[in-house]
Formats: structure tokens, C-alpha cells, sequence
């Protein structure tokens, strides 16, 4: 079975929950940037939380499948349509062979994702299908989709069991705001900043800018400042210059100063500027879904609440599954 | 040996959100430094600690990312403690590597073309080529000087990464007698694959096509990073470099340089290496005489 790729959309990937055990040798982890939406929206069409899906940004593709197919769209509020007629989101939609699925213009946040029951079936590259652009590896063919492309869709498992529910409840679908919240634990290099670069960091407003992607995102907003230094040996000029080191995924950079960056799944493994601080693993999600322009605050956790976080996470995911009539 | 090594005191440990362990050996860098991180990453992944996702040496810091779900974040830092701690009394000196030649087109047209493209605005000296400002800025006669220097001694590779495969390199002398070159002053969209670069006191070579800020002295004529593991070098694994091998550079002719092109096309292409073990004292005491014996190994292969 496969999709037949019409129209590809703006930026359309494979990907899973990514690829680990590589970043030491520049390998990033990759996978969906809204893993929440990703993994609801396998649960939805019977899929185990492994399977790869299309991730889409802004525009989607327009494709048909060549089979009867089982599929749902998650994420970013958008008008998805199958022969053209409105179907709605987050929840589980049946194809005939021949069927065209397309999409309207996104109403908020920045990606969403189709799951489709045996999940997207190209090769595992390194432990995973997710797509690495830049050393076009994983996904298809290592690149983003094109007209014409043939997607393979594996079979069903479970000989296509699927949740007694087939709709996510309204409770337990992401807000896509313009205000967010980001919580970071601060670290790594944040004694370089001078006492108002800190307070500016975590009091002034921060709006993303149009330069992000699954790379990073970059944020406007007061600057901050840099203690002055005798730049040690092997580091670059500027005071935002550190000896070249391993970049944490989610941590924040502020090159020159300016604007701060946050590295995301697809972003490069190390370089010379300092980090200050790093998102924590519960709210990745979230940076993923913040749209250009979106106003954000950054708040220093703790190292214990960045853990209980991420068990709230983990426990919003159960109680969603468990709303579908999944156990665990 | 005519500068002491940087004493390495006491790392730093902090941590990036609740993924990840940041050591720092060290402010600046120092082949002391890299071998020390070397050594953690080593000795941390030999325990094969569940719930360690990557070990990743740098330069002079060290990132470990882990799952808090499996491994509370305070016992892998006394775990990385207790590791830092035995180093310091055992000091562990030697390590086991290899020697790889590493062909290249200096002062080649790919590099030549695209530096055409992002001078103004760009470039430190616009007018002039990155060697001769590499040149210049090192005080040394020329550029052919420079290339001389760039390869006569070789480099350790003391980190991979920023995109898949790409190793930094540093050179295996004094102090004083390191390169070192200012980045680009924005950096470029663009930098052909294989570029062998140069930023602050870091050789690098680029794995793929991309962006760049580092100035670029030639063109490195096999492949280091081979997705579809076409060559025999790559049968393990698609990316060729670790930390800790060591690099030789080997100037070649264009003609040398389309020979090599042609053994790769028709995948015969080996890289000249061999095993050597790396002995930190001896580099520390006497770099230039130790290179010497390190060279030896790839005679005669």
C-alpha cells in the first residue's frame, strides 16, 4: 500500500520519536516536534506509539491512497479534507482506495501530522524512519516529499485493531496559543550573563521570529547582556563564544547577545556559542507548536520540577490514551 | 617542552534542562584537556550505566544525555564524579588509535569559487583570498608557507559533530606555533563538501554542503561521510572519523586529486591508515619528535 504524493506541501517529512545513540558523531535526534500529536494520533488508528508519520508544516500535501486506508490528523488546527469535503480532526477517518486527502489553510500553531494505520513504512536508517535533511539520511530518500513520490504504508498490526473510541476529547488536545509559557532549567553557561542579560532573559518578552524551523527557533525581543572577558584559548572573540562543545537539545544560545535561539530535534550537535539555560523535556512539544509571532515568557524551574513535569507529561498521555479505551 | 601544560583542575558540572549532563574540563582548550574528556567518555561507557542515550566528547566538555526515567540525574553526576575523581589519580596516559592520511587539494577551485561569492561583508580582507589571510595573520611569509604549515604536523581529532561526521581538528604542536584564524565575519550559506576549513585555533573538514563560518584552504578529495556505505571505509559505519584518530594531511596535485576521483567512482578508494597508540606525555614533552614516530606508522602501507 502506499500514498501517491499530488502536491507535497510546504516542508512534509517522515518521522518517528527519532533517532539516539548517534549525536556524538553529529547524528541529531530528529523525529516528530510534537511528539503529543504524533503519538495521538497513531493511538487513534491503532498504531503502537513507534510508527512513522507524515509531519506537515503550514501547507500540507494533497495525496491519495491506493488502498482502503485508516488514517487521523493531529496537531496544529487546520481544515482536512478527503474528495474535498471538510472531515474533522483528531480523529480516526476511513479512506477508500483512491480517496484524496488534502488540507486548508492552517489556523494556528505550525505543524500537524497524519498517522495512518501500519504507520509509514520506509526503511529504518541508524533505528529509525525520521527524516535528517541535512545528511539526507532516514525518511524518504532523506528528503522532504516531492510531487510524484510513491509513500509506502506498512501493514496493520494487530490485523488492524484500532481503539474502541475514535475521537481525542476536546480536554486532551494541545492548545495552539499565542502566549506560551516555556519553563527552562537554567545552566551550562548562564554565569556569563550579567545580572540584567539574566533579568531580561527571564522578564522581558520574547517573540518568535519568521526564522524557525525544525532546526531551532529564533526569539526578538530585549537582548541580553555578556560579562566581559579575556576570551580563553580556543574560544572565539566574541563574549557569546565558548570553546566549541556538545549543544543540549532545547537549550538556548544567544549569539552576539541578541536573539535568542532554541535548538530543536534537527539541530546541529555542538558549536562555539554559550547556552544558558535548556527547555525542559515537557515543553518541547510545546516550543514546536509556537507559530511566528507567538509571545513567550521563559521561567527557571528546578531540576525536581522539570522531573515532575515530565511525569504530568507522561501521565496526560495515559489518561488521553485511556479516554480512547487504550490500557497504558 | 618549551610551554608547561594548562593544568586541568576540576571539572564543571551543570546540567541542560533534565536530559542532559554538561561536564567542562576546561575554559580553553588543550590537547590535556581533550585527552582528559576522552578518558571520562571512555571509562563512562565501558560501565554501560541503563539509561545513558549518548556520550558525546568535546573539545574540552563533556555531554552526556540520559533518561531521568531510568537514571536519576544525581547518580550519574556522582557516577561522573567518582570517574573524573579516578582519573585524577590514575592518570591514564595512552590511548589507542589510528593514523589516517587525509589527501588534499589545497588552494583548490570549488573552495575558490564559493569564497567569491561572500567577500564583502563577509571577509575580514575581501580583496584576498583565506589562505593569504590565514597567512598574513599568523605572520608567516606566504601562503604556500601556511599550507606547509597546515600539513607538515599532524592534527587529533578532538570532537565530531555539528552535522553528521564532521571532525574538529587540533594540531599537534605548541602553543605557539597553533594556527589560529578568525571566523568568517557572518557566516556563509554555503561551503562545498569536503572543504578542509579553519576557525579560531580548530581545523575542521566539512562533511556536507552548507552553511559555514570557517575560512577555507582547500578541498578534501575522498569522502568522510557516506550515507550509502559505498566504500570499504564506511562497510561498518557511514561516518569515518571518531575522536581521537589522527589526521594527516597529504598536499596532492589536481591530477592527483581526479586519480583519487576515479578510484572512488569505481569504489576502490581505501584510506591510508594504520593503528598507533597516542601517548599524551610523550606529545606533551616533545610534539614535533613524537609526530615524527606517530608518521612512521603509515610508511610502507
Amino acid at each position: 500500500m502506499a500514498f501517491d504524493i499530488k502536491s507535497p506541501g510546504l516542508a512534509t517529512t517522515v518521522q518517528d520519536q527519532g533517532r539516539t545513540g548517534h549525536y556524538n558523531v553529529g547524528i541529531p535526534q530528529s523525529g516528530s516536534l510534537d511528539q503529543y500529536s504524533a503519538e495521538l494520533g497513531n493511538a487513534l488508528v491503532g498504531n503502537t506509539a513507534k510508527e512513522a508519520v507524515l509531519e506537515c508544516t503550514y501547507l500540507g500535501p494533497a495525496l491519495t491512497t491506493d488502498q482502503d486506508a485508516v488514517l487521523a490528523v493531529t496537531g496544529a488546527p487546520v481544515e482536512v479534507k478527503v474528495n474535498g469535503e471538510p472531515r474533522p480532526q483528531w480523529t480516526r477517518l476511513q479512506l477508500k482506495a483512491g480517496d484524496e486527502l488534502s488540507f486548508g489553510v492552517i489556523q494556528g500553531g505550525t505543524r500537524y501530522y497524519i498517522a495512518v494505520q501500519g504507520g509509514i513504512d520506509v526503511p529504518e536508517v541508524l533505528g529509525s524512519r525520521s527524516t535528517y535533511s541535512l545528511g539526507a539520511i532516514g525518511g524518504f530518500h532523506g528528503r522532504k516529499l516531492e510531487a510524484g513520490d510513491r509513500v509506502p504504508v506498512g501493514s496493520p498490526l494487530d490485523g488492524g485493531a484500532v481503539p474502541d473510541v475514535d475521537t481525542v476529547p476536546e480536554e486532551f488536545r494541545p492548545v495552539f496559543a499565542k502566549e506560551q509559557t516555556v519553563r527552562i532549567v537554567l545552566g551550562l553557561y548562564d554565569h556569563r550573563l550579567t545580572d540584567e542579560g539574566l533579568d531580561n532573559l527571564l522578564h522581558g518578552e520574547w517573540k518568535v521570529t519568521p526564522v524557525a524551523d525544525r532546526m531551532g527557533l529564533r526569539y526578538s525581543g530585549p537582548g541580553v547582556k555578556w560579562k566581559e572577558r579575556e576570551q580563553p584559548f580556543g574560544a572565539g572573540s566574541d563574549p557569546s563564544n565558548i570553546v566549541d562543545a556538545g549543544y543540549a537539545v532545547g537549550s538556548i544560545q544567544i549569539p552576539g547577545g541578541t536573539q535568542p535561539i532554541i535548538l530543536h530535534r534537527d539541530a546541529v550537535s555542538g558549536g562555539g556559542y554559550a547556552m544558558v539555560g535548556t527547555v525542559i523535556s515537557a515543553d518541547m512539544d510545546l516550543v514546536a507548536r509556537a507559530a511566528p509571532g507567538t509571545s513567550t515568557k521563559f521561567v527557571a524551574v528546578s531540576m525536581d520540577e522539570a522531573l515532575a513535569a515530565r511525569k504530568e507529561l507522561a501521565e496526560r498521555k495515559n489518561n488521553a490514551r485511556a479516554a480512547l479505551g487504550l490500557s497504558g | 617542552m618549551s610551554s608547561p601544560a594548562p593544568a586541568v583542575l576540576e571539572a564543571r558540572y551543570t546540567w541542560g534542562g533534565d536530559e542532559f549532563l554538561f561536564v567542562e574540563v576546561s575554559e580553553s582548550m588543550s590537547l590535556a584537556a581533550n585527552f582528559r574528556v576522552m578518558s571520562i567518555a571512555e571509562k563512562l561507557s565501558e560501565l554501560e550505566l541503563p539509561g545513558i542515550v549518548d556520550i558525546c566528547p568535546a573539545n574540552a566538555s563533556l555531554l552526556v544525555r540520559f533518561d531521568p526515567d531510568v537514571l536519576p540525574p544525581s547518580t550519574l553526576e556522582e557516577t561522573v564524579r567518582t570517574i573524573e575523581g579516578d582519573l585524577a589519580h590514575h592518570h591514564q596516559q595512552a590511548l589507542e588509535t589510528r593514523i589516517i592520511e587525509v589527501p588534499v587539494w589545497y588552494d583548490d577551485p570549488f573552495t575558490a569559487e564559493v569564497a567569491e561569492r561572500f567577500r564583502e561583508g563577509f571577509h575580514q580582507e575581501p580583496g584576498g583570498s583565506d589562505i593569504d589571510y590565514a597567512a598574513k595573520v599568523n605572520n608567516l611569509k606566504d601562503a604556500a608557507e601556511f599550507i606547509k604549515r597546515h600539513h607538515e604536523q599532524p592534527w587529533l581529532v578532538s570532537m565530531v559533530g555539528f552535522v553528521a561526521g564532521l571532525p574538529f581538528l587540533f594540531q599537534l604542536v605548541e602553543r605557539e606555533k597553533q594556527l589560529e584564524v578568525p571566523k568568517y565575519l557572518s557566516p556563509r550559506t554555503d561551503t562545498p563538501a569536503l572543504t578542509v576549513g579553519h576557525g579560531g585555533c580548530f581545523g575542521c573538514i566539512y562533511s556536507v554542503r552548507g552553511a559555514g563560518g570557517y575560512q577555507m584552504f582547500g578541498i578534501a578529495a575522498a569522502p568522510i561521510f557516506d550515507p550509502a556505505q559505498a566504500l570499504a571505509d564506511f562497510k561498518d559505519f557511514m561516518v569515518f572519523f571518531r575522536p581521537g584518530d589522527i589526521v594527516k594531511f597529504k598536499p596532492v596535485t589536481e591530477a592527483e586529486y581526479n586519480s583519487i576521483q576515479a578510484e572512488i567512482a569505481a569504489g576502490t578508494f581505501r584510506y591510508r591508515q594504520a593503528p598507533v597508540t597516542f601517548d599524551l606525555a610523550k606529545a606533551l614533552a616533545n610534539p614535533e619528535g613524537y609526530n615524527q614516530e606517530l608518521m612512521e606508522a603509515l610508511n610502507g602501507i
